[in-house]
């Protein structure tokens, strides 16, 4: 007696779910992500927080996995389709081969990975974190906050990713400082805070006295120092206020809605999303100078701001230089 | 070369060292409690793991500094426990074992961490150790508190190793435990209270990590410092004395390289130079370890009776 009315109402579970799923699934996209690393990384965190963002409108229902391994994230891909998700997005640098197999094998779900590749039809899309623009800005300021002309830089491991901005902070820093010299060090991992800190220290030691924070760990060796440090990626001057004199900020949110309004519409298809991480679409932008407001100079924040303005009308552009960053001091 | 010479004059670089090195040294005085008592113990990797997440949880909770390094040295030795309940008491295989521990210690924290903080946008922060300045002595005064406890440990282990009788039994468990047992002593419980030990050291040398180099908990932060510490106890012939100079002598190659690296002018590849400290110790090691006489009953689980 109670096994059946156990079957029962499983039975009447069943259907409810089927008749609710369909109609719930018209409304909110099922979305997952997949990361490499965990969501506290810089990087991803940006995703997450547009992914959040989306869920939080409503919009979205978002199971995301973190701290993939790269030998396993073709396997959770899978997983990821198997489940009905229809949307999936995730970061395919390390595992292009195996991510552009799993796309093709799913032709109806929508993918939107993290790419230096092209986007293959016909449902593939890529995007990447070009925010050479306000890492220009950024450096534009660094270049005039410097007096000892040494600018230090540390960085995980010299990938475009992290070389165009290099880049492009540099080039931002030699237009207001052409005396500028910069400092470059790689130190191996994504993850080692007490070595990044080390190896901030060991620049600071040598001279310099403006640090691009690429890693955790450098804006805490500038603040010990007291001297100041460039953000990048995220604004983490509300842990450093004294320190951290501007962030160049990456913005995922237009990249992401763009991609949930085409899945929604069913135009979703493989394109190259990369151009909604720059500052035309408000994919990246300089964070606002904050508690650093009246200590820039004026004639650099109108310079800062007559660049970004030539920025956005198309009129300048900051060249994206994927090649590794080199020491120019000694 | 002018640019090694300029190095070994600046003080600088000489607290950079000590620093760098002091992780190493909780970590390899732990291997070599572990060792001496004939037990190897690859749990210490995952063990750094858990002490920098209890001893940094700890503190964020609002314990003070010292109460999340008792924390730590607790997790250490909790994890020891379990190690040697696998490897003494059991005695199955020690390195699968460590290897499992080191594996369970650090998802463990991880599944911890995000548990207790499931929404943060970037890693939380405590107040770290700060540097003893009142201290008189010039590189000792811009280290933290946890540094003099390395170098103040050193001298305790090897006295305790080599003047007391409890040190002596322990030597002589990683030599010959029959003997040991034939004096009436437990081998079992001296090879036990020898990882519980070694294993607190390590979790100590994670915490320095988050509570005294840095001042928050990141997932990898460990970053293999452990598996150096197994590699730099052969370089120290299983001597505290040893030990200590290993490790400083890593650290030195360590901030050496991250110095030559950015004023080279990108002459030669980043890599070569973090390589630098890995491809010296190796050659230190190769030299040095020829003489290395291995604690004979390392590896060997005494069973009792067993012949």
């Amino acid at each position: 007696m109670k096994r059946r009315s156990l079957l029962g109402a499983a039975a009447a579970l069943c259907a409810a779910l089927s008749v609710s799923l369909p109609a719930f699934a018209q409304t909110k996209i099922k979305v997952a992500a997949i990361y490499t690393v965990p969501v506290e990384q810089q990087w991803v965190s940006r995703i997450h927080k547009a992914l959040n963002a989306a869920k939080d409108r409503g919009e979205i229902e978002y199971v995301f996995s973190e701290k993939v391994a790269n030998a396993d994230y073709e396997r959770v891909m899978r997983e990821y389709a198997e489940k009905g998700n229809t949307f999936i997005v995730g970061e395919s640098f390390a595992v292009e081969a195996a991510a552009r197999k799993v796309a093709k094998q799913y032709p109806k779900i929508s993918f939107l990975m993290g790419s230096s590749g092209k986007p293959q039809a016909p449902n593939f899309s890529v995007f990447d974190n070009y925010i050479q623009e306000p890492a220009y800005l950024s450096g534009m300021i660094a270049g005039a906050m410097t007096k000892s002309n040494k600018i230090g830089m540390v960085g995980g491991y010299p990938i475009p990713e992290v070389n165009r901005l290099m880049h492009g902070f540099m080039a931002g820093a030699k237009e207001t400082n052409p005396k500028v010299e910069f400092y470059v060090t790689f130190i191996g991992s994504w993850f080692d805070p007490p070595k990044a800190k080390e190896a901030a220290l060991a620049q600071i030691a040598k001279g310099a006295d403006v640090m691009y924070a690429e890693r955790f760990g450098v804006s805490d060796a500038a603040k010990e120092k007291g001297v100041l440090a460039i953000g990048n990626v995220i604004n983490t001057q509300k842990d450093y206020p004294d320190t951290v004199v501007a962030s160049a900020l990456w913005n995922m949110e237009p990249t992401i809605d763009t991609a949930l309004k085409a899945v929604k519409a069913g135009t979703f298809k493989a394109e190259d999303y990369g151009h909604y991480s720059m500052m035309k679409h408000k994919g990246s932008e300089l964070a606002p100078l904050g508690t650093f407001e009246a200590k820039v100079p004026a004639n650099i924040k109108k310079a800062v701001a007559d660049k970004q303005a030539a920025i956005l009308s198309g009129k300048f552009t900051v060249k994206v230089n994927d090649a590794e960053p080199k020491s120019t001091a000694k | 070369m002018n640019e090694i010479l300029l190095l070994l004059a600046d003080v600088d670089f000489w607290v950079a060292v000590l620093r760098i090195a002091t992780p190493l040294i909780f970590g390899t005085l732990g291997v070599l409690l572990c060792e001496r008592a004939g037990v190897l113990n690859l749990g210490i990797e995952g063990i750094m793991v858990a002490g920098a997440f209890t001893g940094w949880l700890t503190v964020y909770l609002g314990g003070s500094l010292w109460l999340g390094v008792c924390i730590a040295a607790l997790t250490g030795a909790l994890f020891g426990m379990l190690h040697s309940l696998l490897v003494v008491r059991l005695p199955l295989s020690q390195h699968v074992a460590g290897l499992g521990i080191t594996l369970f210690a650090t998802s463990l924290s991880y599944y911890t961490y995000r548990v207790t903080f499931p929404k943060v946008e970037s890693p939380p922060k405590i107040e770290s150790f700060a540097e003893m300045n009142w201290l008189p002595i010039p590189i000792l005064s811009q280290q933290t508190p946890l540094t003099l406890l390395a170098l103040a440990l050193v001298p305790t282990i090897g006295y305790v190793l080599y003047r007391t009788p409890l040190g002596l039994a322990l030597r002589a468990v990683g030599e010959n435990p029959q003997a040991v047992e034939s004096q009436g002593i437990d081998v079992m419980r001296l090879r036990t209270g020898a990882i519980v030990a070694g294993s607190a050291l390590m979790g100590v040398g994670g915490a320095f990590l988050t509570l005294a180099a840095f001042n928050s908990f990141f997932f990898n932060m460990v970053n293999g410092r452990g598996w150096i510490c197994v590699a730099l106890i052969v370089f120290a012939s299983w001597r505290p004395g040893k030990a200590l100079f290993g490790a400083i002598l890593f650290a030195f190659f360590d901030a050496a390289q991250l110095r030559l690296q950015q004023s080279g002018g990108g002459a030669l590849p980043y890599q070569l130079y973090l390589m630098l400290p890995y491809v010296l110790s190796i050659l230190a090691l190769v030299l040095v370890a020829r003489k290395a006489a291995y604690p004979q009953a390392l590896m060997q689980p005494y069973v009792k009776g067993a012949r």
